[in-house]
C-alpha cells in the first residue's frame, strides 16, 4: 500500500507536481531502511539533498566596513569642529605671546647677559695681565737710554 | 535597522545564500566571497529593506544575479573555473558523501545541469521553497519554474539510473 503511494508520489515528483509536504514524505521514506529494491536508485538523490542542507556559511556577517565608515564620519566631524574651534580661539589668544613665553624670553635674556658679563670679566683680567707688558717697554727704553 | 538587527535578520538565510552561491560557483572560496559581497550590498541598502516584501527572496535574487554575472565575466575572459579546492571542500560533508559514494554522484550530476535548472532544483529540493517563492527569487513565472524543475529532476534521475545500472561512478 505504502509502496503504491510512494510510486505515485515519485511520478508526481518528476513532473514537479508534488507539494513541499509530499516531498517531505518522500525524503522520510528514502531515509528509512525498507526502500523497495527497484526504487533503490532514488535513495542517493534524497540522501544528497538532505546532506546538502547542512552545509553552512562560516564567515561572519560583514557589517564591519559600514560601521567603521560611520566612525570615520564622526571622526571627521570632530576634526572639523576641533580645527574651527582652535582657529576661533587662536584668534583671541595669538594677539600676544603667552605668559610662559614671556617668562622664557626674560630668562633667556638674563642668561645672555650673564654670559656677556662673564666674557667681560675675563677680558678685564686679560687686560690687567697685559699691563705687565709695559714693564718690558720701560726696560727697553732704559737700555736704549743707557747706551 | 541597527547592526545587530541586521545580523539577526540575515542569520536565518545566510546559509541558503552561501549554498546557492556554491551551487553556481562550485568553489568554496568564491561562494564565500559572493555571499560576503551580497550581504554587504544588502547592508548598504539597509534603509530601504523594509520596502521589499521578503528580504530573504530579495537576497536570494541578488546572489543569483551576482553569481551569474561572475560566471559570465569568467567566460568572457576565457578563464575556466578552476576547482582547485574541489578535493577538500567542506570536509565533513565530503566525508559523509565518501561513505556513500553514489550520493556524491548527485552533486556531480547537478553540476552538469543548465544554470537555471540547477538553481531551481537547489531552491526546491534542498532549500524547500514553495513555487511562488522560487518564482520570485528566479524572476520567472511559476509555470516556468515547474517546467525547469521537472526537467532537472528527470535529468538527474536518468543519470542516476544509468550509473546505478552500470554500477560504476
Amino acid at each position: 500500500m505504502e509502496l503504491v503511494r510512494i510510486e505515485s508520489l515519485l511520478e508526481k515528483y518528476l513532473e514537479a507536481q508534488t507539494s513541499v509536504a509530499e516531498e517531505k514524505e518522500l525524503r522520510a521514506y528514502f531515509s528509512g531502511e525498507n526502500v523497495a529494491e527497484h526504487l533503490e536508485e532514488y535513495r542517493p538523490l534524497f540522501a544528497y539533498f538532505m546532506a546538502a542542507q547542512k552545509e553552512s556559511y562560516q564567515s561572519p556577517v560583514p557589517v564591519k566596513r559600514k560601521t567603521t565608515s560611520l566612525i570615520y564620519r564622526w571622526v571627521s566631524v570632530a576634526a572639523v569642529v576641533a580645527i574651527s574651534l582652535s582657529a576661533y580661539m587662536g584668534g583671541s589668544i595669538m594677539v600676544g605671546p603667552s605668559d610662559a613665553e614671556i617668562k622664557e624670553a626674560e630668562m633667556a635674556q638674563a642668561e645672555a647677559l650673564r654670559a656677556f658679563d662673564l666674557i667681560a670679566q675675563n677680558m678685564d683680567r686679560g687686560i690687567d695681565k697685559m699691563a705687565y707688558l709695559s714693564e718690558f717697554e720701560e726696560a727697553k727704553q732704559k737700555v736704549y737710554n743707557d747706551n | 535597522m541597527k547592526q545587530t538587527e541586521f545580523v539577526n535578520a540575515v542569520l536565518p538565510f545566510q546559509d541558503k545564500l552561501y549554498r546557492m552561491a556554491k551551487r553556481l560557483l562550485v568553489s568554496k572560496e568564491e561562494a564565500e566571497d559572493a555571499t560576503q559581497e551580497v550581504l554587504l550590498k544588502l547592508w548598504s541598502k539597509n534603509d530601504n529593506l523594509e520596502k521589499y516584501k521578503s528580504v530573504e527572496a530579495f537576497a536570494m535574487t541578488m546572489v543569483k544575479n551576482f553569481c551569474l554575472d561572475r560566471l559570465k565575466s569568467k567566460q568572457a575572459s576565457n578563464l575556466k573555473l578552476v576547482h582547485s579546492n574541489y578535493a577538500d571542500e567542506s570536509r565533513s560533508l565530503q566525508a559523509k558523501l565518501e561513505a556513500q559514494d553514489s550520493v556524491s554522484w548527485v552533486e556531480r550530476i547537478m553540476e552538469e545541469l543548465p544554470e537555471q535548472q540547477k538553481m531551481v532544483l537547489q531552491l526546491r529540493d534542498i532549500e524547500q521553497y514553495d513555487y511562488d517563492e522560487i518564482a520570485e527569487i528566479m524572476e520567472m513565472k511559476p509555470t516556468a519554474v515547474r517546467v525547469a524543475l521537472s526537467r532537472a529532476r528527470k535529468t538527474v534521475r536518468e543519470e542516476l539510473t544509468k550509473k546505478h545500472s552500470y554500477g560504476v561512478g
